[in-house]
């Protein structure tokens, strides 16, 4: 058989993830590129229960549970500790935590840990909203959808802002490599996370993880969905190289599709009215445009 | 049932002084989870690897070159017979097999 993606398995079976859960797909991509000499922090997160209850673990790496809002102090002093003991090389410090634990609670420590330059990487996986404790929104949440602190009824509406730009965030610290990477592309996934670990320096990695709990859709549409979102222009591929744009995944205009089917699949979109659509699909669309300027004023030559 | 991969503390003396995870996921047989089963038509497969590829519980294992469902740990989820391009893996309930 002809295996696109590396062989080895450094995640274990039996991890107490929910039916086609899309985290758990971008830690086993993450840990096929890393390898096994990767040490780990992760914060409250759906991922701090994923795997599963002491004394067992289905992780074969070193792993440590931080704080919600203490990723990036954490990475941080396991770089500087690994340093002073002289083992610092080859070894590759991550930082793993979800969209709330990134884009809310712990962006203070992620921007310190960025800015002070360690030889970091963070890596958010998206689900758009806290899951593990039971679907609140958080900043990465897109407008529009129903959440169980943005519900819907007859006096309250959806989530009413746009989702927070994390990627541009960290590409405005000026680190090395910023990325975004959804678990529908595996093959595209590795490459940038292979890519990280050769590089020096802290790099940021935002990786869309569809979340069926939550978002209220059939467990086995996890990939078909993330593929849909990246084609919609929803959640674009690219990466920042010390500055530079590059688009990862292309999408031709004429093959660009509308917004709308992504909705319709999704139980949170249920109740959206045809004006709020447009308005979302006018937002996608800009922001689209605007990143490709961007790649044509600061794209490699 | 590989038993081999339990750890018992029987009493709070014997626990390590921090609470570190020694023991293996394998323990929980997550299988049990499943309502729909996938069911793989060798005849049709082509060996792509896209339903290894894709499986959040790294439940399909790869024998002699052939895919195979390890029915241990699979919960049902049901992306590998939604991303076959070639129809060769379909679901069927739990309680008919």
């Amino acid at each position: 058989m002809k295996l696109t993606i590396p062989e080895q398995e450094l995640m274990e079976k039996g991890h107490m993830a929910c039916l086609g859960c899309g985290g758990s797909l971008a830690m086993r991509y993450l840990l096929k590129a890393l390898g096994k000499d990767t040490m780990m922090a992760i914060p409250a997160c759906c991922w701090a229960v994923i795997p599963g209850v002491f004394p067992y673990s289905c992780l074969e790496i070193p792993l440590q549970y931080v704080a919600f809002e203490a990723t990036g102090a954490a990475i941080s002093g396991m770089e500087a500790a690994l340093k002073a003991k002289g083992k610092k090389d080859g070894v590759t410090v991550v930082g793993w935590a979800g969209d709330g634990g990134t884009v809310d609670i712990g962006i203070q420590a992620l921007s310190g840990a960025v800015e002070r330059g360690h030889d970091v990487k963070y890596v958010c996986y998206d689900n758009e909203a806290y899951m593990n404790t039971g679907i609140q929104r958080s900043s990465a949440t897109p407008k529009g959808a129903w959440t169980t602190t943005t519900p819907v009824g007859n006096t309250r509406f959806w989530k009413q802002t746009n989702k927070k730009n994390i990627v541009e965030i960290m590409a405005a610290h000026d680190i090395p490599y910023a990325c975004t990477a959804s678990v529908a592309y595996p093959e595209d996934l590795i490459k940038k996370a292979k890519k990280m670990k050769d590089i020096k320096g802290p790099c940021y990695m935002h990786i869309y993880a569809p979340c069926p709990t939550g978002w209220k859709y059939p467990p086995e549409k996890t990939i078909e969905l993330s593929r849909l979102a990246t084609e919609s222009c929803i959640f674009p591929l690219y990466e920042v190289t010390y500055g530079k744009y590059k688009i990862n995944k292309d999408i031709k205009d004429e093959k660009k599709k509308p917004i709308i089917d992504y909705l319709r699949s999704q139980g949170r979109f249920r109740k959206l009215d045809e004006e709020t659509i447009r308005s979302l699909q006018k937002h996608v669309d800009d922001e689209w445009i605007k990143l490709k300027k961007k790649v044509e004023c600061f794209g490699e030559e | 049932m590989p038993d081999d991969h339990e750890i018992n503390y029987n009493s709070y003396k014997e626990l390590p002084p921090s609470p570190i995870a020694t023991g293996s996921s394998l323990v929980f047989k997550t299988g049990g989870w499943r309502t729909m089963r996938p069911i793989i038509d060798l005849e049709k497969c082509k060996k792509c690897g896209i339903c290894w590829k894709y499986c959040p519980d790294v439940s399909i294992i790869i024998v002699e070159d052939l895919p195979k469902v390890d029915l241990d740990y699979c919960k049902g989820c049901g992306i590998c017979a939604n991303e076959c391009p070639f129809d060769a893996i379909v679901m069927v309930e739990e309680e008919s097999i």
